[in-house]
């Protein structure tokens, strides 16, 4: 089985039906190549090979007595380790909750198991997900499989790297502010961001609850279709998940995108957008038109304040969540604690990393008397503004087409140090959560060093299908290697 | 925006964190550098807009509230089962009340 590592969804179905491997064989694989290869990249933090072999089971038993196959049947899936995995730890690359095993199974791991997908291993990712390099992980970084001197983006860098390094088809990933997109941009693989109430986040582990999305990695915009077509939908669980239909996304991949109505936004393609970047994006734009899109300039005007915006809202909102790791509940607690105070504060200050607790701390700030109206509220305002250039925009576009990142995969270590200039490497993904819109990285070619350029794709409310099928068409058209 | 040490050591209270003497000072630096970036949106006249708290969908009122149906949650110990001290059935903490 040495093609394991180009393996998608519609291979495994086919090797599966005509006998070419069972399932048990491919978790085995998929388990056994991760382990021995982990080193390599350090997409992984921990694995569940039981949990996959009993996954693969099923589906090798149902082959077995003819019954039809899931969606995912024996597909190997890596699950960025924010996801609630039951009886298996979950630990958001937080040294504080190292040793957290999971109580129950969050939505997506529910459905995509139901759908015959086998989770065997928990990726690495920024600590509580929050970072644009996942050199914030507890756990040490990831390397990018393209270039392994360089970062892989975040905060899903592991679920990008796991895609990307040939260790899983499809993974899951979080997207709050782009850590889908941008990895996926990085990494050279296709990531989605679905629309803000498409996919239930009941078992995501919360980090800034007005923007957080779940979402799926994948080479092949079909792949990421089929699996985001399993995760979504709504939840009872989940009071945030929106009541509306979710439509075949993998069968409305047509490559019919003729006539689509494409807005450029000029404001993406300012100053401080790499040479090269741009100029892979022209070429993609160019392949959209020769499908016979119709590519139009426009302006989003508010996109400059997006940097400022999300980072009081993200802030703030995760100060909030964060609350609830206070040494009480979740198996961490400094040693011999005097009071309770001496409890929360010690748990708390041993148990977060730098970038977790600045966030605490900026978030803290920004809501605490006197300062609520100047900043959270504000952002507030700004955002509505930002939603409001995208509401208008899509009454006359059917998607917009940008960049997803200023430049490519940056040096580990080049950015840590400065916090700020790491946040505004996030300007092009953060319109689009704040406006709570749906946005996929596809791959647009390489830059001259090799190094991968990801086109964005973004789309209205609850309209993944028109986004996922210029998707598709642009990789059917050898967009991914323009 | 001047954020001084003493600001860092407040806030860092209400947030129950306990910091290092070199880490106040570098979030003040850190806080300082940020908070007069976001200053950038004062350049925006939010006077009459209305703040977004959520993104809100085109749908009912109830669209998204389930029955109030009872339904299986956790038993005591699963809920207990990772707290790093427990007993009787409880989550247990340092002692808040004195005899």
């Amino acid at each position: 089985m040495d093609s394991y590592k180009t393996l998608t969804i519609g291979a495994i179905r086919q090797g599966l039906r005509d006998g070419s491997f069972s399932a048990k064989e491919l978790a085995q694989q998929a388990v056994s190549l991760a382990e021995a290869e982990n080193d390599l990249y350090g997409a992984f933090l921990h694995f569940c090979p039981e949990r996959a072999i009993a996954a693969a089971e099923r589906v090798d038993a149902d082959l077995a007595a003819g019954k039809p196959l899931g969606p995912l049947a024996g597909v190997p899936v890596a699950v960025k380790d924010v996801i609630m995995t039951k009886g298996v730890r979950t630990t958001c690359a937080s040294r504080l909750l190292e040793n957290y095993v999971a109580h129950y199974d969050a939505t997506v791991v529910a459905r995509l198991e139901k759908a015959g997908g086998m989770i065997f291993g928990k990726a690495n990712c920024d600590e509580f997900a929050m970072g644009s390099s996942n050199e914030n992980s507890a756990f040490g970084p990831v390397r990018n499989p393209a270039a392994p001197d360089r970062v892989p983006g975040g905060s899903s860098g592991g679920s990008a790297a796991a895609v990307a390094g040939g260790f899983a088809p499809v993974s899951l990933g979080s997207d709050t502010g782009g850590s889908i997109r941008q990895p996926a941009s990085f990494c050279g693989v296709v990531g989605v961001k679905p629309t803000y109430g498409r996919v239930s986040r009941y078992g995501l582990v919360a980090f800034a609850s007005s923007l957080d999305s779940i979402g799926p990695f994948a080479r092949t915009v079909k792949d990421a279709a089929t699996l985001l077509g399993v995760i979504a939908g709504r939840d009872p669980l989940d009071s945030t998940s929106a009541a509306v239909e979710t439509p075949d996304y993998a069968a409305g991949l047509t490559a019919d995108v003729k006539g689509l109505r494409i807005g450029v936004p000029k404001e993406y393609f300012a100053a401080g957008l790499d040479a090269e970047v741009r100029g892979r994006i022209e070429a993609g734009l160019k392949v959209l038109e020769g499908l016979g899109c119709r590519i139009t300039e426009m302006s989003l005007p508010h996109t400059e304040y997006a940097v400022a915006t999300y980072y009081l809202i993200c802030t703030a909102e995760a100060s909030a969540n964060l609350a609830r790791y206070d040494g009480v509940r979740y198996t961490r607690r400094v040693e011999n604690p005097e009071t309770l105070e001496e409890m929360y504060s010690k748990t708390r200050g041993e148990g977060f990393g730098a970038e977790v607790t600045r966030r605490i701390i900026l978030g803290t700030y920004v809501l605490s008397t006197g300062y609520y109206d100047a900043y959270y509220r504000k952002a507030q305002q700004a955002r509505a503004l930002i939603a409001s250039d995208f509401k208008k925009a899509f009454e006359r576009m059917d998607a917009i087409v940008t960049p997803v990142s200023p430049f490519p995969a940056f040096k580990l270590g080049e950015k840590i140090s400065d916090p700020l200039d790491m946040y505004l490497s996030d300007i092009y993904t953060l319109n689009c959560s704040l406006a709570g819109n749906t946005g996929v990285s596809v791959p647009c070619g390489k830059t001259a060093e090799g190094l991968p350029v990801g086109m964005q794709i973004i789309a209205g409310h609850f309209n993944e299908a028109t986004m996922l099928k210029l998707g598709d068409a642009f990789e059917q058209a050898g967009g991914f290697t323009v | 925006m001047k954020i001084t040490e003493e600001e860092v050591r407040y806030i860092a209270q209400l947030a129950n964190l306990e910091l290092s003497e070199q880490a106040v000072v570098q979030y003040s630096r850190d806080m300082e550098e940020i908070l007069t970036y976001v200053d950038k949106l004062n350049e925006l006249d939010t006077s009459a807009v209305e703040p977004m708290a959520q993104v809100i969908y085109e749908g009912s009122e109830t669209a998204t509230l389930r029955d109030d149906a009872p339904a299986p949650s956790f038993d005591q110990e699963t809920a207990l089962r990772e707290a790093p001290l427990k007993g009787a059935g409880h989550f247990k903490v340092p002692k808040v009340i004195e005899r």
